[in-house]
């Protein structure tokens, strides 16, 4: 029985999200961006392959940039949390502002369905997308540049485009306990924003701000003393998810990035320049993985507390 | 009435928000196969309590069974039976009348053959046959509720709960409402519990009501009997119309009961008192040569308890 109102929910609110207008358009942004991206990074991917050693190729696809077009990463880093947003920002108030939430809880089912089969359609919606996504511009990118990718790439690719269901359920998550917090569609959707761009943009801002009061750059003379200055503002950056997610998805798809964060001279003595094989790659991204997935839970656990304790009072 | 069976009980039902008692001490006993009517003005705790009978708000104190499942504890099996209209129901605009159905009876757990021809089935008896593949969007207020009885009415209930079924309603729209309660009632034998703050519009249908004031309930019972329980204590007032108008009529009066309380408003008598007097002051009347124009009598009938509950401004208690 409760498996099957999950199921009957889950449908209603993917066929929902599916036939609605709002998902269309962020749709219709995202392949755009996505596309431009991509067309650009393959334009200058000759003379690059050139110029540089031509392994990982394919891999480039997803990482350059154009002459003035950001990187296919950038513009998801930056995207993303605009889709997981838009998915969740009226999911439970909406609900309570056209009245069918009673009708809903009037039904014999488990109250927490709801709020599970609302979550749940979302992550597959964008997985959806996201896959979607990753597979036509790789299909795109191999016609253009006529090279297939290799097995390694492959799996990094796969890797990327988790992370990236990941990041966007997160987003998901941070916008459905903003509408449970807030009654009004209108002011959970602009808290969301104000997040994500305190997040997205403040952060760099402040982290920067914060470090340098702590460490001023005038008496940070000694090594030791710049070196805590940038770990310092590396954790700051790491607040938000973007940082986050933009550290494992650079080490991801770029297998020249063998260690993050800053290290010295001493330590780069005796290492011999090349890439990290894959497992080494997911091995240094791992804590992010954690961390994307950890936040996203605590996200869905608050909502789901305050949505089986909530007054359902019109 | 007595020897029915009890299908909703409550006893010392409480429910507090902080410090605003909403529900105080509710006992409250609905028999099967009536209409029973809850009636009080807006912020009595009329929503409060049906909340706490679907088990969706936990009471403070005491406790409420449906058939004899504890509210709080067996809140699913209660749905199961409870059919529950919202006020200011809501459906998924989007959606087509039909498309709404269907995913309450897929949530109810109804097969998908039954559930199409119970659709069909009620979308013929609220009315809306021909608009059941229209958006709901598109539709009225008083469609919006004709659906929402049929919604109710999905998982075949044994019990329906309507708050505030006839709000925001046209005169036709009321009846509409009014009609099909009923017959849910006596037809198909549902016990069906309302609230409203529309004492005059749902009245009529009600086998018994509670008055509903300030979170207690007033009085209890079916309707003709209802002022007498609430007035007991309460002056009775005639209105009379008599012909001629002299003098020794006020003797006349003032002879049948000393204490009465006699004042003229415009050709009209009114004249107060603690018994019933009709029956002495229209033999005397007639016996004097009075000729008896009009005569009504008020003070202890629902026309005084609307308004004196029900036109209070809100807040205002007994």
């Amino acid at each position: 029985m409760k498996s099957n109102c999950l199921q009957v929910l889950y449908k209603k609110e993917l066929a929902d999200h599916l036939k609605s207008k709002r998902f269309i358009i962020i749709l219709a942004l995202v392949a755009i961006t996505g596309i431009t991206a991509i067309y650009a990074a393959a334009y200058g991917i000759r003379s690059a392959v050139e110029e540089e050693n031509n392994s990982f190729v394919f891999l480039r696809l997803f990482t350059a940039s154009g002459n003035s077009i950001p990187s296919f990463i950038s513009f998801i880093s930056f995207l993303g949390p605009l889709v997981g947003l838009a998915l969740g920002f009226d999911s439970i108030n909406g609900e309570i502002n056209r009245g069918s939430l009673s009708r809903l809880l009037a039904q014999p089912i488990p109250r927490d369905t709801v709020i599970n089969g609302k979550f749940l359609a979302g992550v597959s919606i964008i997985s959806l997308m996201v896959f979607a996504m990753g597979l036509a511009v790789g299909g795109l990118g191999i016609i253009m540049i006529g090279i297939p990718p290799t097995a390694d790439e492959i799996l990094r690719i796969l890797v990327f485009l988790v992370l990236s269901v990941l990041y966007i359920s997160l987003w998901l998550a941070i916008s459905q306990l903003f509408s449970l917090l807030l009654r009004q569609t209108a002011t959970s959707a602009l808290a969301c924003i104000a997040v994500w761009l305190f997040l997205s943009v403040f952060v760099g801002l402040l982290s920067g701000a914060i470090s340098e009061v702590l460490y001023p750059a005038a008496k940070a003379t000694t090594v030791e003393a710049l070196l805590s200055k940038s770990k310092l503002e590396l954790m700051l950056n790491r607040i938000s998810p973007s940082t986050v997610y933009n550290e494992a998805v650079v080490t991801m798809l770029n297998p020249g990035v063998r260690t993050l964060g800053f290290i010295t001279q001493d330590q780069l003595v005796g290492a011999i320049a090349g890439t990290l094989p894959f497992f080494q790659s997911l091995l240094l991204i791992w804590p992010h993985f954690i961390t994307l997935i950890a936040v996203t839970m605590i996200c869905f656990a608050v909502s789901y507390v305050f949505f089986m304790k909530q007054e359902i009072r019109m | 009435m007595e020897d029915k069976k009890v299908v909703i009980k409550t006893q010392g039902l409480t429910k507090k928000y902080k410090e605003f008692t909403a529900v105080n001490r509710l006992d409250l006993e609905i028999f099967e196969g009536e209409i029973f009517g809850l009636l009080g003005p807006n912020g009595a705790g009329k929503t409060t309590t049906i909340l706490m009978l679907l088990g969706m708000t936990e009471p403070t104190e005491g406790f409420a069974e449906i058939n004899g499942l504890n509210t709080t504890k067996d809140t699913l099996k209660i749905k199961r039976t409870v059919g529950y209209l919202p006020d200011h129901v809501g459906f998924y605009e989007d959606m087509t009348a039909r498309e709404n159905l269907r995913f309450t009876g897929r949530l109810n757990g109804i097969d998908d053959k039954d559930i199409e021809t119970r659709i069909n089935d009620l979308l013929e008896r609220v009315n809306l046959s021909k608009v059941g593949d229209k958006k709901v969007g598109a539709y009225s207020r008083g469609m919006k509720q004709r659906l929402g009885i049929a919604d109710t009415l999905m998982k075949d209930p044994k019990i329906i709960i309507l708050d505030e079924p006839t709000l925001g309603l046209d005169p036709q729209g009321i009846n509409d409402i009014l009609n099909l309660i009923v017959e849910l009632a006596r037809k198909d034998k549902r016990t069906v519990l309302i609230s409203s703050h529309l004492l005059h519009q749902v009245q009529k249908i009600c086998d018994r009501v509670g008055i509903f004031v300030g979170g207690e309930l007033l009085a209890c019972g079916p309707i003709d009997t209802l002022g007498e329980t609430v007035f007991k204590d309460k002056e009775l007032t005639l209105e009379l119309s008599i012909s001629p108008v002299d003098d020794k009529l006020t003797e006349l009066i003032k002879s049948i009961n000393e204490g009465v309380k006699i004042r003229t408003e415009e050709n009209k008598l009114f004249v107060e008192s603690k018994e019933d007097i009709r029956k002495e002051l229209v033999k005397a009347l007639s016996d004097n040569d009075y000729e008896l124009l009009y005569l009504k009598q008020s003070g202890r009938d629902l026309d005084e308890i609307y308004r004196q509950y029900f036109l209070a401004k809100e807040g205002v208690k007994k």
